[in-house]
């Protein structure tokens, strides 16, 4: 960064009078996060009260103003503990398997000497991902009934005839399993991008110095995509309570809220199916503000112990 | 937040990604290394046609006869009694050619009105004598680590009058951050020079935009473009939330009803061709046909396009 912007009156003024222009330009972009972003936030507000459409958020803020009493009934339902235990076990179990699995094939696929056969996996693992995720579901759905090809099979194996998607012990298997057949091809790219920049003078040196493909590995590739790495778990780390609510919300159903309804389904069912707007929304910023801090943490905790960081 | 930045590898320079491969032919393999490289090559193939399976179940089964379908049960390996039967119920169907239809509104308006704020506003942020450029960006970084969330969202719209309108589907989703931010990565990356030769004849903000500096980001204009794209045709959960007129419910709704919510009523609205006697034998072969139909346009164009996500976005040069 160059030097440090002053913002006096004077400076203000002398920017508003040479720049005046550019921020007329940068305006439709300003409204949209003040629309779309920042409107919103203020919505917040309705956590605190109870709110009334007639009364506006801020009318009900002022008159029907109920401090934390939302937050404290949803911390002692029955609820709480069964929504905060499905959202962490899926999300960090498809963050502890998801994970390491892409940077272990982005350095397989990497290691590929053969320049048609790298193309042609790349291109075939890149391919789910541009299904959408109504369709990923759709095919889930499909397999997983009785009649479909994993229903089946399970039968053979377990003997029961089922429905594998009113299994709940089957819920998370079925979530990650899915989420990786779609997304773990796709997640290479960046590093094998990454990997594609480290600088090929430094496996030269390593070879000279007798380290064979394994030493080169540890000592050259890894030090050269940790930055990459790092700044990928904090934004993984980051998600862990935001990640996909929307596959849940398409493939779940009732039999299985035991394991499959997390903190933003239940939001979901809360807030637009029952019309219970200012509890879901408590609920709701409950689960931003637990982001928030997680993401803030690991960016911190990386800056000290890695020097490297997202902001 | 503000050093939050991607370097972009297609724009500077045409450097074309070279990615590194040990030479196998310099030093003798060991024999470690060949079992290593055969293990490799093996699991990747059977990772690639993990990968393929499902896909090729669907298309297959699409085009075979249905009433075998119905008694077949396990991966389908091979087309059985070739049959377009499917594909012509999936064109037949209203709802499925209306949401195809808004869909195509729907992504052809927010793309294009997406990528003109994205484009100028990204220009007008990258441009280190404005004043105000760090401030605006940390404020518009904030909300990618922080919400307002589902509810509030929704009574923001219904008290803006958008909810049950296109707009609806269109205004919230037609800026990303993420795209925001490699634009305005790849516009900080033109030298300077450039720009100012251009003023010195008299440019205005917009002919330097889209005349002087566009040119020498075209890789990262088509990546945004790319990614919007996708995102628009594959976006369901705010059309869920914010319409209830079904004419005005894009593709991916439409597939949600007929491959997830209601397979019972679909079959009976898919009865529209004389000589499907039985709707129930149908039902199967629909959804394979259209899930074909739906995801064809995306997976048909990504294999040209991925070279563009390759030398893409890469995040990285982080400035402490």
């Amino acid at each position: 960064m160059s030097k440090e912007k002053k913002f006096t009156k004077a400076a203000i003024a002398k920017d508003m009078r040479r720049n005046w222009k550019r921020y007329l330009l940068v305006l439709p972009l300003i409204m949209f996060y003040i629309v779309f972003a920042y409107l919103p936030m203020s919505g917040i507000l309705m956590a605190f009260s109870d709110y009334k459409p007639k009364l506006g958020i801020f009318g009900s803020l002022v008159k029907r103003f109920v401090g934390f009493k939302n937050f404290t009934e949803f911390f002692g339902s029955f609820y709480f503990w069964r929504l905060m235990k499905n959202t962490i076990l899926l999300n960090g179990w498809s963050l502890i398997i998801g994970f390491p699995l892409t940077i272990i094939l982005a350095l397989l696929i990497n290691d590929v000497a053969n320049k048609h056969f790298r193309k042609t996996v790349q291109t075939i693992s890149y391919l789910p991902y541009f299904i959408s995720m109504v369709v990923v579901c759709g095919i889930v759905v499909d397999f997983c009934k009785t009649s479909g090809v994993l229903g089946t099979m399970m039968t053979a194996l377990t003997g029961k005839t089922q429905n594998l998607l009113g299994v709940a012990s089957y819920w998370r298997p079925i979530y990650i399993i899915s989420d990786l057949w779609q997304g773990l091809g796709f997640g290479t790219i960046l590093y094998i991008a990454a990997l594609s920049g480290v600088d090929k003078q430094l496996y030269e040196a390593a070879k000279i110095d007798g380290a064979g493909h394994f030493k080169q590995l540890i000592h050259v590739t890894l030090p050269g995509i940790s930055q990459t790495i790092i700044i990928m778990l904090i934004l993984r780390v980051g998600m862990l309570m935001a990640s996909s609510y929307e596959k849940t919300i398409l493939m779940y159903n009732s039999q299985i809220y035991d394991t499959a309804d997390i903190i933003a389904s239940y939001v979901y069912r809360k807030g637009l199916m029952d019309g219970d707007y200012s509890y879901s929304t408590a609920v709701g910023l409950f689960n931003s503000l637990i982001n928030l801090v997680l993401i803030v943490t690991t960016n911190k905790l990386s800056r000290k112990y890695t020097e490297t960081s997202l902001f | 937040m503000d050093s939050l930045s991607l370097s972009f590898k297609g724009d500077k320079a045409k450097e074309k990604t070279v990615f590194y491969t040990p030479k196998e032919n310099k030093i003798k393999s060991s024999i470690p290394r060949k079992i290593f490289v055969a293990f490799n090559y093996t699991l990747l193939t059977a990772l690639a046609i993990a990968f393929i399976l499902p896909v090729m179940h669907v298309f297959f089964s699409s085009i075979s006869d249905p009433y075998w379908l119905n008694t077949k049960s396990g991966l389908v390996l091979a087309p059985h009694g070739i049959n377009f039967t499917g594909y012509q119920l999936v064109f037949n169907n209203k709802d499925l050619v209306r949401g195809f239809g808004n869909t195509i509104i729907y992504v052809t308006v927010a793309t294009v009105l997406g990528m003109l704020i994205t484009i100028i506003g990204a220009y007008v942020l990258s441009r280190r004598d404005l004043l105000f450029a760090d401030v605006l960006m940390m404020l518009i970084s904030f909300t990618m680590i922080f919400g307002g969330g589902i509810v509030p969202s929704y009574i923001i719209m219904q008290k803006l009058h958008l909810l049950n309108t296109r707009w609806a589907v269109i205004l919230p989703a037609c800026v990303s951050t993420y795209n925001l931010i490699i634009m305005r990565t790849a516009f900080s990356t033109v030298p300077p020079a450039l720009e100012e030769s251009a003023r010195l004849d008299g440019a205005g903000d917009l002919t330097v935009i889209f005349q002087v500096l566009l040119p020498l980001v075209k890789a990262s204009v088509a990546t945004i473009a790319l990614y919007y794209i996708i995102a628009h045709w594959n976006s369901w959960f705010q059309a869920s939330m914010y319409l209830q007129n079904r004419e005005l419910f894009p593709l991916q709704l439409v597939l949600r009803e007929i491959l997830i919510v209601n397979d019972a009523n679909t079959a009976a609205s898919m009865s529209t061709l004389d000589a499907v006697s039985d709707a129930n034998a149908y039902k199967q072969l629909v959804k394979y046909a259209v899930i074909i139909v739906s995801s064809a346009p995306m997976i048909a164009v990504y294999p040209f396009v991925m070279k563009y996500f390759e030398s893409g976005v890469m995040i990285g040069a982080v400035k402490g």
